[in-house]
C-alpha cells in the first residue's frame, strides 16, 4: 500500500524508526506507556480470578486450606526463586543492551528462556503430573477424598482455581518464551544497542509482571492455609 | 535514547532480597499465626512485587504518567474486589432499617 | 487555529486528486492497510452489517409481540431472538460503533498527527472483531443462545441447551479488538498531539475518547475472564456458580457487571462527544464550560465502575451493599446532567441551523435526557422492586442506547461524512430521515415505559392481552424506525457515486480535520499543524458576551 509519509531525510532516523511518530524518543515513549496499558489489562484479567478466589476461600476456609495443603511447596517455592532468577537475567540483557554490550545481551536472553522453561518443566513434568495420578485434576476423575468431609465439591472448586490461575500464568510464560526466541534472533543479529532497545525493555516490562502474578500465586495458592501441623492430621 | 540505566549492584540486591522473601515467607507459613498468617504472606508478596515493579520494571525511573497508569490498575483491581466483598460478605447481615419511625420517640421526649 | 494545509480546488474532482481512498487500489491494499481512515471504513462496513443482524431479531420480536400469545414464533425461538439481538447490538454494534469508525478515522487527525500510535495493532484489532464475529454468527444461524445477553448463571452454565461456550468465545475474542483500540487510542492522545494541542486545545471528543479508552482497557478484560469462567463451568461443571454445591451465582453477576455497567458508558461517551462537536458547529458558538464537559466525561468513566450493583437490587445482593451501589448510581448522573446543562447554555443565543446533524444532536439532547431520567428511578432501590425486569428497563435502557447513541452515531456520520468520502448527501433526505427515525424510535418505546410501569415482564414471549394495544404501538414504532434506518443507507450509497464533491469544511466548523482537503491525502498533513487557537474558536457575535 501507498504509503505516503513526509519526512525528514531517512538517514535521520535509525534502524527500527517507525514512520507515524516524530522521533525515536517520542517512539519509545509511545511504545513503553502502551505496554504498561497492556499490563493493566492483564492485572484486571487474572484480577477477575483473584477476586473469585479470594470470595470462595472466604466462604470456604476449610476446604480451601485442605486443597492448598495438598500442594508441594517445594517445588513451589523452588519455582518463586527460578521465577525470580529469571526476571534478573532478563533484567540483564536490558542492562546489557543498555551498556552496548551484545554477547551478553544473547545470553541473559537465553538463560532467561532456560529458566522460564526450567519453571514450566517443574511445574508440568513434577507438580501437575502428581496432581493427576492422585486425581486431584477437577473434572477428569477428580477424586473426593473421605477426610474433606462435606466440603468436597468445595475442594475441586479450589483446584479449580488452581489449575485455571496456574494454568493461565503458564500460558502467559509460553508466550513469553516465544517472545524471547524472537528477541534472542534480533539481538543475535545486533538489532538492539544504546540508542534503540524499546522491544526488549516492553518484553522485559511483560516478563517481569507474568513473575508478579507467580509472587502472587504462590502464598495464595500454596500457603493458603498454613503448612503447620495440624493435630490429628497427617498431610 | 534516554532511559536510565541501572546499576547491577542494584539488581543484584534486589535479587538477593527478593530470593530472602521467599524464603521467609515459606517458612512463616509452617508456624501457626492463625489469621495473622495470610496477613504476613500478602504483606510479604506486595513487597517482592514492589521490589520487582520499582527496580527490574524501572517505576522509580518513569514518568509520573506510567506510575499512574498502574497505580490505576491495582486501584481498579481494589474497588472490583472491595464493592464485590461488600456484598458477599454482608449477605448475611440482619436488615435493620428502620426508617423515621425509629426516631419519633426521641422527638416526643423534646416535647414539653 | 492556524495550519499550513493546502485548500481544496473545487473544481478539481475529489477522484483525480491523490488521498487516502485512491492512494492504491486492490482488494490486498485495503485488507493489509495500516491507515486509520482505511481501517475506520473496514469497521464501518462491518458494524453496519452486524447492526442490520441485530436488527432483523428486533423486527422479528416486535412482529411477534403484535399478538398476546405470539405471532410468530414459539417461547424457545423467541428467547434466541432476544439473546442474539443484545449480543449482538450491545458487543458487535454499539461499542465498537463510534470509537472504531469515526474516533478511528478522526482521533489522528483532530489532534493533528499522522496516525494512531500503532498501525498494525488497529489492523489486528479490526481482524479480531472479524474473527468473533464470525464465531458469533456461525453460533446465531446454528441456533443460537437463550440466556440473554447476560449469560446469567447458573442457567447459562448448567442447564441451557444451547450455543453457550460459542457465542461466549466470539463475545471473548471481540473484546480484545476493543482492548486494543483503547490502548491506541490512550498512546495516541498522550504522546502524538501537534505542537500547541495542549490538553485543554482538544476537540471535546477526543476527551471523550479518551475517557471511553480507559473503560476499554479497566473493564473489556474482566468480561473476557468472566466468559472463561462460564466456558470452563459449562464444560467441566465444577459448581462454581451453581448453588447446589455452594457455588455463588451472584460471584458471576458482579464479575459480569463489573465490565456490563462501564460497558454502557462506553455506549455513550462517544456518543456525548460527538454532540459537542455538533452543537458548537451548528450553533457556531463555543462550548459553555469546556472544562467542565471535559471533566465530566472523565468522571463518568470513573464513576460508572462503581454502581454495577444496580442491576443487581432484586438478586438476593446485600441490601447494604444495594444502598452503597444506589447512592453511587445517582451520583454518576450529575456528570451527564452537567453535559445535558453545558449543551444548553452553548446553544442559547447560538446561531442555529438545522442540518441533519444538528436535527439529531437536539433529538440526542431530549432522549437521552428522558433515558437518563429514568434512569435515577431505577436507581431508586425501592422503585427498581416494582421496575426491575419489566419493559420499563428495557424502555430506559434504549432511549439511551438508540435515542442516545445510536442518534449521536447517526448524526456524526452525517457531519463527517463529506470529510470521509469527499461527497455531500442530499440534506432533504437527511432531514427527512432524522424526523422519521425521532418518530419512529418515540413511537417504539414510549409505550414500553407505559407498559413496563403497569407491570409487562421483559423477555416475555407472551403476555397478557390488556398489554396489546402498547405492544402494537411499540411494533408499528418499530417499522417506521426501520424505514427511518434504511433511507439513510440508501443516499450514503448514492452519494458515494452522486455526491457532489465536498469542499474541504461544507459545515464551516471549526477543528484540524476541516483544514484538510476531502477526502484527506493518507498522510492525513502535509505538515503537521501548530495550533495557537482554543477549540471551538468561532467568532463572537456582538450581543454575546461571553463564549
Amino acid at each position: 500500500m501507498a504509503d505516503m509519509t513526509v519526512h525528514a531525510v531517512h538517514g535521520e532516523h535509525p534502524p527500527g524508526f517507525a514512520h507515524q511518530f516524530e522521533d525515536m524518543e517520542q517512539q519509545r515513549e509511545a511504545g513503553n506507556l502502551g505496554m504498561w496499558l497492556f499490563l493493566a489489562t492483564e492485572v484486571m484479567f487474572f484480577g477477575g480470578l483473584f477476586m473469585s478466589y479470594i470470595v470462595y476461600r472466604t466462604k470456604y476456609p476449610g476446604a480451601f486450606a485442605d486443597g492448598s495443603r495438598l500442594l508441594n511447596v517445594k517445588f513451589g517455592a523452588v519455582n518463586t526463586a527460578v521465577l525470580i532468577a529469571s526476571s534478573l537475567t532478563m533484567a540483564m540483557a536490558i542492562h546489557s543492551a543498555q551498556t552496548g554490550k551484545k554477547k551478553p545481551q544473547v545470553w541473559y536472553l537465553i538463560l532467561t528462556m532456560i529458566l522460564g522453561a526450567l519453571f514450566l518443566f517443574l511445574k508440568f513434568n513434577f507438580e501437575w503430573r502428581a496432581d493427576y495420578h492422585e486425581h486431584l485434576i477437577p473434572g477428569f476423575g477428580f477424586y473426593v477424598r473421605p477426610e474433606w468431609g462435606g466440603g468436597g465439591a468445595h475442594v475441586q472448586m479450589f483446584f479449580l482455581f488452581y489449575f485455571f490461575m496456574t494454568g493461565l500464568h503458564a500460558l502467559h510464560m509460553i508466550v513469553g518464551i516465544g517472545i524471547l526466541t524472537v528477541l534472542t534472533v534480533m539481538a543475535a543479529r545486533g538489532r538492539f544497542y544504546e540508542q534503540y532497545y524499546a522491544p526488549l525493555e516492553s518484553s522485559g516490562l511483560y516478563w517481569h509482571f507474568v513473575d508478579i502474578i507467580w509472587i502472587f500465586l504462590f502464598p495464595l495458592l500454596y500457603l493458603a492455609g498454613g503448612r503447620y501441623p495440624i493435630p490429628g492430621v497427617t498431610h | 535514547m534516554s532511559g536510565h540505566v541501572v546499576p547491577v549492584r542494584v539488581y543484584l540486591a534486589v535479587f538477593v532480597s527478593l530470593l530472602i522473601l521467599t524464603g521467609l515467607t515459606t517458612a512463616v507459613a509452617f508456624v501457626d499465626m492463625g489469621p495473622f498468617n495470610l496477613v504476613v504472606a500478602l504483606v510479604i508478596a506486595v513487597a517482592k512485587m514492589l521490589l520487582v515493579v520499582l527496580f527490574f520494571m524501572h517505576i522509580k525511573y518513569s514518568p509520573p504518567l506510567t506510575r499512574l497508569v498502574l497505580i490505576a490498575a491495582v486501584l481498579w483491581l481494589g474497588i472490583m474486589v472491595t464493592l464485590t466483598l461488600s456484598d458477599e460478605l454482608t449477605r448475611g447481615w440482619e436488615v435493620k432499617i428502620q426508617g423515621l419511625s425509629a426516631i419519633l420517640p426521641y422527638f416526643r421526649a423534646l416535647l414539653p | 487555529m492556524s495550519s499550513t494545509a493546502t485548500v481544496d480546488n473545487l473544481e478539481i474532482p475529489a477522484e483525480s486528486r491523490l488521498n487516502y481512498l485512491n492512494a492504491s487500489y486492490g482488494i490486498k491494499s485495503w485488507l493489509l492497510t495500516t491507515d486509520h481512515k482505511r481501517i475506520a471504513l473496514l469497521y464501518l462496513v462491518s458494524i453496519t452489517f452486524m447492526f442490520l443482524v441485530g436488527g432483523v431479531a428486533a423486527t422479528l420480536m416486535r412482529l411477534h409481540l403484535i399478538e398476546p400469545q405470539g405471532a410468530l414464533v414459539d417461547p424457545e425461538t423467541y428467547n434466541r431472538l432476544f439473546s442474539i439481538h443484545g449480543i449482538v447490538m450491545v458487543f458487535f454494534f454499539l461499542v465498537p460503533s463510534i470509537p472504531a469508525t469515526l474516533g478511528n478515522f478522526l482521533v489522528p487527525m483532530m489532534i493533528g498527527a499522522r496516525d494512531v500510535a500503532f498501525p498494525k495493532l488497529n489492523l489486528m484489532s479490526w481482524y479480531i472483531y472479524i474473527t468473533g464475529a464470525a464465531f458469533t454468527l456461525y453460533a446465531a444461524v446454528t441456533g443460537g443462545v437463550d440466556t440473554g445477553w447476560t449469560f446469567y448463571t447458573p442457567f447459562s452454565s448448567n442447564y441451557s441447551h444451547s450455543a453457550v461456550i460459542p457465542v461466549a468465545l466470539g463475545v471473548f475474542i471481540t473484546g480484545f479488538s476493543s482492548i486494543l483500540t483503547g490502548l491506541n487510542f490512550i498512546v495516541t492522545i498522550h504522546k502524538m498531539r501537534a505542537p500547541g494541542m495542549t490538553w485543554f486545545r482538544l476537540p471535546l471528543f477526543i476527551w471523550a475518547m479518551y475517557a471511553t479508552s480507559i473503560i476499554f482497557i479497566l473493564g473489556t478484560p474482566v468480561i473476557a475472564i468472566t466468559l472463561f469462567l462460564l466456558g470452563l463451568e459449562r464444560l467441566l461443571h465444577i459448581g462454581i456458580f451453581d448453588p447446589a454445591v455452594g457455588g455463588d451465582p451472584l460471584l458471576f453477576q458482579h464479575l459480569f457487571w463489573f465490565y456490563s455497567h462501564p460497558a454502557v458508558y462506553i455506549m455513550i461517551l462517544p456518543g456525548m462527544g460527538v454532540i459537542s462537536e455538533l452543537i458548537t458547529a451548528f450553533s457556531r458558538k463555543r462550548i459553555f464550560g469546556y472544562s467542565f464537559v471535559a471533566f465530566s466525561s472523565m468522571a463518568i468513566a470513573v464513576i460508572s465502575f462503581l454502581v454495577w450493583g444496580h442491576h443487581m437490587f432484586v438478586t438476593g445482593q446485600s441490601v447494604y451493599a444495594g444502598l452503597v451501589f444506589s447512592v453511587l448510581s445517582f451520583l454518576v448522573a450529575i456528570p451527564s446532567a452537567v453535559k445535558v446543562f453545558n449543551w444548553t447554555a452553548t446553544l442559547y443565543k447560538g446561531s442555529i441551523s438545522y442540518q441533519a446533524p444538528m436535527l439529531y444532536a437536539l433529538g440526542f439532547i431530549g432522549l437521552f435526557t428522558m433515558g437518563g431520567l429514568t434512569g435515577l428511578f431505577l436507581a431508586s432501590l425501592a422503585v427498581d422492586v416494582h421496575l426491575n425486569g419489566t419493559y420499563f428497563v428495557v424502555a430506559h435502557f434504549h432511549y439511551i442506547m438508540v435515542g442516545g447513541a445510536v442518534m449521536a452515531y447517526m448524526g456524526g456520520l452525517h457531519f463527517w461524512w463529506p470529510k470521509i468520502t469527499g461527497r455531500l448527501y442530499p440534506d432533504a433526505w437527511a432531514r427527512f430521515s432524522a424526523l422519521v427515525i425521532f418518530v419512529g424510535f418515540n413511537l417504539t418505546f414510549f409505550p414500553q415505559f407505559v407498559m413496563g410501569y403497569l407491570g409487562m415482564p421483559r423477555r416475555y414471549a407472551v403476555y397478557p392481552p390488556e398489554f396489546q394495544v402498547l405492544n402494537v404501538m411499540s411494533s408499528a414504532g418499530a417499522s417506521v424506525l426501520a424505514v427511518g434506518y434504511v433511507i439513510p443507507l440508501v443516499y450514503f450509497i448514492w452519494s458515494m457515486r452522486y455526491g457532489p464533491p465536498a469542499g474541504p469544511n461544507p459545515w464551516g466548523a471549526k477543528g484540524l480535520e476541516w483544514e484538510t482537503p476531502s477526502p484527506p491525502p493518507t498522510e492525513n498533513f502535509e505538515e503537521i499543524p501548530i495550533v495557537t487557537e482554543e477549540a471551538y474558536n468561532y467568532p463572537q457575535l456582538p450581543e454575546v458576551a461571553r463564549g
